[in-house]
């Protein structure tokens, strides 16, 4: 039944009679899946793929590579959860390497990022050090060609 | 100066009958906005590793020949993906040739197994290339008509109905373009027998082996006594989204195999080369992408099908390859006139039964090898045409 959960990811739209006509099950129990995985939280949410490049947005990406010192008996859920409560914060991830927590941000500008940064991340008691990189073009977003030219190249009738 | 006073086209090039695909081209072509569901080949691109891997060879220089056969990784691969999916024997040193695409391989082992006149039994609706091919190999392609009654598949009688002391081989290909029909296991066998009882050769092109939807595809080859009288063939077209590459292969005894290369090494030396590294590649590591590929297309299959039902087309539901092919006689239209007035007033482009044979009259092809939204919409206009034209649904 991943099924489900594999068209939703990647056409957030699609109803679910669509996914039922499409995988061959009744409607209702798609129905009825799709509504428990949103109680489970195994569905979090739904949106859209955007190109704010294109939408003539100003709106910047950064990637700030946190090194940390972890809690005893709580590693880094803590401080991770304590980051991700920010609303200027995109997403949070534990990573192996040579960093511990990977923060995305989102802001208007340089400035209102590296303000972030400044004031909110790096003096939280637990982080060590911060190494920001700002993302200057994206080239692939959440498995989405940036650039999709669409074009179907095939010829209109063929054998 | 003097003007020809010979026609200059070779009587039996002249005498082939003109493509309804390229005359349903030329009319889609001047029209624009049209959604087109009359295309034979995958949406989706070759996937990336695939081209990535030609990259790399092309980088590497390697540009040059490879042996008349095909390069001998390849024919090992094709062995190995045979012999484990299917349990089929061939040995890459003399049973497989790489070939540019089923095409070529099918006129190949045609013209290496046909004497001038020999009957080939061909299945009626089947591939558009498969009467003109016997035709330019000196036979004579004799229609065996499949029917919505009998889901498309070939039926013994029929078969046996057109066996004369003439005929030479069957040509067959299942899943099949342009109803997405397949045969059973047993079916294949009793039409085995046949070929058995009648010493006859069978071509069989399983191009869309990997495109089947329920149950397991069988290689022909592989039904009793049947390696020793089969000529396999397939390709990387469809199953890995790969049409403008031309690759495919044929299997078959050492004897054909021989014959073919004959062919093969004066009329194309071999298969190109970045092409044969590409479908190298495919066979190892390409898997994935079948699936994944294979996975859309059937649940485009499922909408697609209730789809014409429910606007009040009837529709044979396909089990294989990526084509519907919807019954549209309750519009009182004969094909040809459907698909153009379709085209014309919806910009819906259709494929006429017709052009694959005529047992294809009343029926019309439509791909959905092409998005779901493409799909959606092309249900929307189909079904204002149908509306326009007063079908009771
Ligand atoms: C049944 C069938 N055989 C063969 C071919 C041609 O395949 P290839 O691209 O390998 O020449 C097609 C393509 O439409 C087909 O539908």
């Amino acid at each position: 039944m991943h099924s489900i959960l594999e068209i939703l990811a990647s056409e957030g739209r699609c109803t679910a009679e669509e996914i039922a006509l499409r995988l061959g099950i009744d409607a209702n129990a798609v129905e009825a899946r799709i509504r428990e995985y949103e109680r489970n939280h195994v569905i979090l949410g739904y949106h859209a793929v955007v190109n704010w490049h294109k939408a003539d947005d100003q709106r910047l990406f950064a990637f700030i590579e946190v090194k940390a010192s972890p809690e005893r008996g709580l590693g880094f859920d803590r401080l991770a959860e304590h980051i991700a409560g920010f609303p200027e914060v995109h997403s949070v991830h534990l990573v192996s390497g040579t960093h511990d927590l990977n923060v995305v941000i989102q802001g208007r500008d340089f400035r209102e990022v590296a303000l972030f940064v400044a004031e909110k991340l790096a003096p939280l008691e637990q982080v060590q050090s911060t190494a920001t990189s700002f993302v200057l073009k994206s080239y692939k977003v959440e498995g989405q060609l940036i650039n999709t030219e669409g074009e179907d190249h095939r010829l209109a009738v063929t054998p | 100066m003097t003007t020809p006073r010979r026609p200059r086209i070779a009587r039996n090039i002249a005498d082939l009958p003109p493509s309804g695909i390229r005359e349903f081209f030329d009319l889609v072509s001047t029209l624009e906005n049209v959604i087109s569901l009359g295309v034979g080949e995958p949406d989706f691109a070759t996937p990336w590793h695939i081209c990535d891997e030609v990259y790399d060879s092309l980088r590497r220089g390697r540009t040059q020949y490879t042996s008349n056969l095909g390069m001998i990784d390849l024919r090992r691969e094709i062995s190995r993906v045979l012999a484990t999916r299917y349990g089929a024997e061939y040995d890459p040193e003399n049973q497989i040739i790489v070939t540019v695409g089923v095409s070529e391989g099918l006129d190949v082992a045609l013209r290496a197994v046909l004497n001038p006149g020999d009957e080939v039994i061909v299945p009626d609706p089947s591939f558009v290339a498969y009467g003109p091919s016997v035709k330019l190999a000196g036979g004579v392609a004799v229609p065996a008509p499949m029917t919505e009654a009998d889901a498309f598949k070939l039926r013994p009688d029929v078969v046996r109905s057109r066996i004369t002391d003439r005929t030479r081989a069957l040509l067959i290909g299942f899943p099949n373009n342009p109803t997405g029909s397949v045969m059973t296991r047993e079916e294949l066998a009793e039409i085995a027998r046949i070929a058995e009882e009648f010493d006859l050769l069978v071509l069989s092109d399983e191009i869309y082996d990997r495109l089947t939807y329920e149950g397991e595809h069988t290689c022909f080859a592989t039904l009793p006594g049947m390696a020793e009288r089969t000529i396999l063939l397939n390709g990387f077209s469809k199953s890995y989204a790969m049409t403008g590459w031309r690759i495919g292969y044929a299997c078959a005894p050492r004897d054909i195999i021989a014959a073919m290369v004959a062919i093969h090494s004066y009329t194309m030396m071999s298969a190109p080369t970045p092409a044969q590294i590409a479908a190298t590649q495919a066979l190892r590591h390409g898997e994935p992408d079948v699936e994944r590929m294979r996975s859309q297309y059937d649940q485009r299959r499922r909408f697609l099908v209730q789809g014409l039902r429910d606007i009040g087309l009837g529709c044979f539901e396909p089990l294989g390859a990526f084509y519907v092919f919807p019954n549209i006689t309750s519009t009182g239209l004969d094909s040809q006139t459907f698909a153009r007035r379709l085209v014309q007033e919806e910009g819906v482009a259709v494929v006429p039964g017709p052009v694959f044979g005529a047992s294809g009259e009343g029926y019309v092809r439509a791909t959905y090898a092409t998005s779901m939204d493409n799909l959606k919409e092309a249900l929307t206009r189909l079904a204002r045409f149908l509306g326009k034209r007063g079908t009771p649904y």
